[in-house]
């Protein structure tokens, strides 16, 4: 009886992810490349990520390689309507692996987890430069490599 | 020379001992559940806003915090003024300093925003942050005090006495830096009307001496009902009769040094009105809760009322008046803190100014239950901690042995 | 183990990936501030009353006439400052605004409007609870009656209070002087709402949805204005000094303080400026004139 509360009390305040039983199928990004090669990103995607989210927010450095953006725009999975699903459909790239991993994932309480749905530009606002299009970098990217690296080195130390 | 003071554990507990212990953790059950329901729905469901964005948590909280650190008024008169009279008393005051800043900084973590981040908090400091200092101070405060306590209660190191005093004088100024940066909290605030002035500090310390003693005093009166014991002489009541009038006189004195030198400034004639004179619930808990019930009543009771062939018996009277004060207490936290938000900020002197964000006009407030179950949950916390600590370790002194 | 990894070999087809475009469009410069009405620094109400018939005036022609003319003029003059993406911000520049509170036409909000459709912020409901980086002051002086409006927003001040007081560091100011929350280590304990005395900052009450990409927001973190940080940085001009050109009304300029061949700054120099409660030593970034 004690134990059954117990449970019940734990359920309620962690977040239990569904159970996935296959092994997740993360839905190809755009290109034939990721910014870096498949295996590093599927160990090391979160370091570049809040190395760049450092970077981009408290120095204005707003390379495209770790762009969380870049990520959610290339990755993007149509839902039904034909529109990218948002982090609330199970079918979100981020979410099928971290559905599977059970790794809870909060980026997207503040971060829009599909590209802006945006037909024209309403404020006559510059154009965008279109970073994240290419789905791979350019020499600003190699730029960005090299800074994670020494952001690993140093943490390594 | 005094007898050897002999310490115990509650082990004959009363079903007024369980009972209590059961309101408390029931109380605590509710505020943990506004707390989940506050953290699911977001602060819409508190009475809080972009005005008034401390609300009653903080209150019972800075409340707690404050009281803490008083809390320890009484190890402190034994260890560092060598007054052995308090010296039965100083291991529950130790113990419950530590409940009392337990149970305030559990609503103030669980109030945040993202809670979830308290890590962030442990490891990522702005070092000019008054706010960063205080979570150093908070957690040395625990650290320091438990350290305090072992000295007083391990045989060998009690034995010398040179380890307690050292300790004790560590913990007497820690706590009092710990109150200073309590109430620099709010003296600092530049922009803030009510606030900005170095008077918070003396204020904040003079309110922790007279808060901390009424809780001392009411656990103590509630463990005699447990102990079915007097562990208080009518000697210890009258020390504690005269410190709890010196200590309301104080919050008296710093009270009305803060108002007079305000009201003495053209600029500030706003503010002072607003808390004085026309700001509706915030006069009234001023003038009402602050100075007449927390400290004017309190002192009239012990001065004129209580004792030797008064209308009171000393006891009767330092219990009512310990209720008062702290009944007070919560409400000069309730002015100071939300009265302080709800005044408009000066934007432009001079000028009147309004806005679709409500600049220009007093900001009005309603506490929600969530908040407020999770700021009493705060106080449940603080009581439970010292009746489960009660129970486990020799806090209380035997019976007072009469000399 | 070592974490160092190379980059892949093929890396050269989105070369111009992560520049910044260069803006080749034509900066018009404002016109000189030779105009005996925008020289004054007279604050005489009835003044300013007419000033804002023939503003208003003025503005309704240029709206009609010359929209184009007086976006370039005044919402882009300062615009060609993008910097490489991958160079961080340095304190050579300090962005700052200029507003004209005689060019600020009573009952215009285009740029709250503006703000709320950049930062994807919902029309505020819940007037004391719901954000607002941007708002217009109704001023009115109470000795004789005489009425101003200003936009006002966070002030980007150089000695920020809400910085000072930041417990974790989250609330920070950028070497090229815009103050902003890092929402990702803010514990939302409004502290710098306490401390700011300009009212800047909002507390977001609610969990949001359908937030813009390049603005991130969310429940439970103390935000304010952003001076379009994500604009500026990709060679822009905050939203809503832009709509403020576009309605002709102009009385919003965004530039570098510190350069001086800056229109800001030479406006700064030329004009007798109010920064809001200088008295207390922020040093805002956001002018005021005649106010």
């Amino acid at each position: 009886m004690a134990v059954a509360f117990l449970a019940t009390v734990l359920a309620s305040v962690v977040v239990v992810p569904p159970v996935v039983a296959e092994p997740p199928q993360p839905a190809k990004g755009r290109g034939d490349k990721c910014v870096m090669p498949t295996d590093w990103m599927r160990r090391n995607h979160m370091k570049g990520l809040i190395h760049h989210r450092r970077e981009a927010v408290h120095e204005g450095i707003r390379t495209p390689t770790f762009d969380l953006n870049g990520c959610i725009d290339c990755h993007q999975v149509k839902g039904d309507d034909g529109k990218p699903v948002k982090i609330s459909s199970p079918k979100h790239f981020c979410r099928t692996c971290h559905d599977y991993a059970g790794v809870r994932l909060d980026c997207f309480e503040c971060h829009a987890s599909r590209p802006e749905q945006k037909t024209e530009t309403t404020t006559g606002q510059l154009e965008r430069s279109p970073h994240h299009h290419t789905g791979l970098p350019g020499h600003g990217g190699e730029g960005d490599v090299a800074a994670l690296n020494r952001y690993l080195e140093g943490a390594g130390k | 020379m005094m007898a050897r003071i002999t310490f115990q554990k509650l082990d004959d507990h009363s079903s007024f001992f369980w009972g209590l212990l059961a309101i408390h953790a029931v109380v605590i059950a509710l505020g943990l559940g506004a707390f989940l329901y506050m953290e699911h729905h977001g602060h819409i469901v508190t009475g809080m806003n972009n005005a008034i964005v401390w609300g009653t948590p903080h209150v019972f909280a800075v409340f707690l915090i404050v009281a803490a650190s008083g809390a320890l008024n009484v190890a402190s008169i034994s260890s560092v003024f060598n007054n052995l009279a308090y010296k039965p008393f100083a291991r529950l005051s130790g113990i419950l300093a530590i409940s009392l800043l337990i149970g305030g900084l559990m609503v103030l973590v669980l109030d945040l925003g993202r809670p979830e981040r308290l890590t962030v908090a442990m490891t990522t400091y702005n070092f000019k942050s008054i706010f960063a200092w205080n979570i150093y101070l908070y957690t040395g405060f625990v650290v320091i005090v438990a350290a305090y306590l072992f000295t007083m209660m391990d045989r060998s190191m009690s034995k010398s006495g040179a380890a307690t005093k050292t300790m004790g004088w560590f913990a007497f100024v820690w706590r009092l830096a710990l109150t200073t940066g309590t109430g620099s909290i709010f003296g600092f605030l530049v922009a803030r009307e009510a606030y900005d002035t170095a008077l918070m500090a003396p204020l904040f310390i003079a309110a922790s001496f007279l808060y901390g003693l009424a809780f001392t005093v009411l656990v103590l009166l509630t463990v005699c009902r447990e102990t079915r014991t007097n562990l208080m002489s009518e000697e210890m009541i009258e020390k504690f009769r005269g410190l709890m009038i010196i200590f309301a006189l104080s919050v008296l004195y710093f009270t009305a040094v803060k108002h007079l030198t305000s009201l003495y400034a053209a600029e500030h004639h706003g503010v002072e009105a607003f808390i004085l004179w026309n700001g509706g619930i915030y006069t009234a808990s001023f003038w009402l809760g602050h100075v007449l019930i927390g400290n004017v009543l309190p002192i009239v009771i012990l001065a004129f009322l209580a004792g030797e062939n008064k209308v009171l018996t000393g006891r009767t009277g330092i219990a009512i008046s310990s209720v008062l004060a702290l009944v007070g207490g919560l409400a000069f936290m309730y002015v100071t803190i939300i009265g302080g938000q709800a005044y408009p900020l000066d934007l432009l002197p001079g000028m009147e100014v309004e806005s679709s964000f409500l600049d220009g006009v007093v900001a009005s407030y309603t506490p929600t239950l969530p908040e407020v179950l999770l700021g009493i949950a705060g106080v449940s916390v603080a009581m439970l901690v010292t009746g489960l600590a009660l129970k486990v370790m020799p806090f209380l002194p035997r019976a007072a042995q009469p000399e | 183990m070592s974490m160092k990894f190379e980059f892949p070999e093929t890396c050269s087809e989105g070369a111009a990936c992560g520049c910044a475009e260069s803006d080749a469009r034509p900066v018009a410069v404002a016109p000189a501030p030779t105009d005996v009405e925008h020289a004054t620094v007279n604050v005489d109400p009835v003044e300013v009353g007419r000033r804002w018939f023939l503003k208003a005036s003025a503005a309704f022609t240029t709206t009609i006439l010359a929209p184009g003319v007086t976006l370039m003029a005044f919402g882009e003059a300062d615009s060609a400052h993008a910097k490489p993406a991958d160079q961080p911000v340095s304190a050579k520049q300090r962005w700052g605004l200029l507003i004209d509170a005689g060019k600020c036409e009573q009952g215009c909000k285009a740029c709250v409007t503006a703000c709320n459709e950049e930062n994807g912020i919902a029309t505020p409901k819940n007037l004391a609870t719901d954000a607002q980086w941007i708002r217009t002051l109704q001023v009115k002086n109470p000795e004789n009656g005489s009425t101003f409006q200003m936009p006002f927003m966070c002030q980007h001040c150089s000695e920020p209070p809400c910085v000072d007081v930041c417990p974790t560091g989250a609330s920070f100011r950028r070497a090229d002087g815009i103050v902003l929350v890092d929402r990702h280590i803010c514990i939302g304990c409004r502290y710098c709402m306490m401390a700011c005395p300009y009212k800047a900052r909002s507390f977001v009450h609610e969990p949001l949805h359908d937030q813009k990409p390049e603005v991130p927001r969310g429940k439970g973190c103390v935000e304010s204005c952003t001076m379009c940080v994500h604009r500026v940085d990709e060679g822009g001009t905050p939203a809503c000094v832009e709509a403020c050109a576009k309605t002709g009304n102009a009385a919003m300029i965004f530039g570098d303080l510190h350069d001086p061949n800056s229109e800001i700054a030479k406006r700064i120099a030329t004009y007798r400026t109010t920064r809001v409660r200088a008295d207390l030593g922020t040093d805002p970034g956001v002018f005021y004139q005649n106010i």
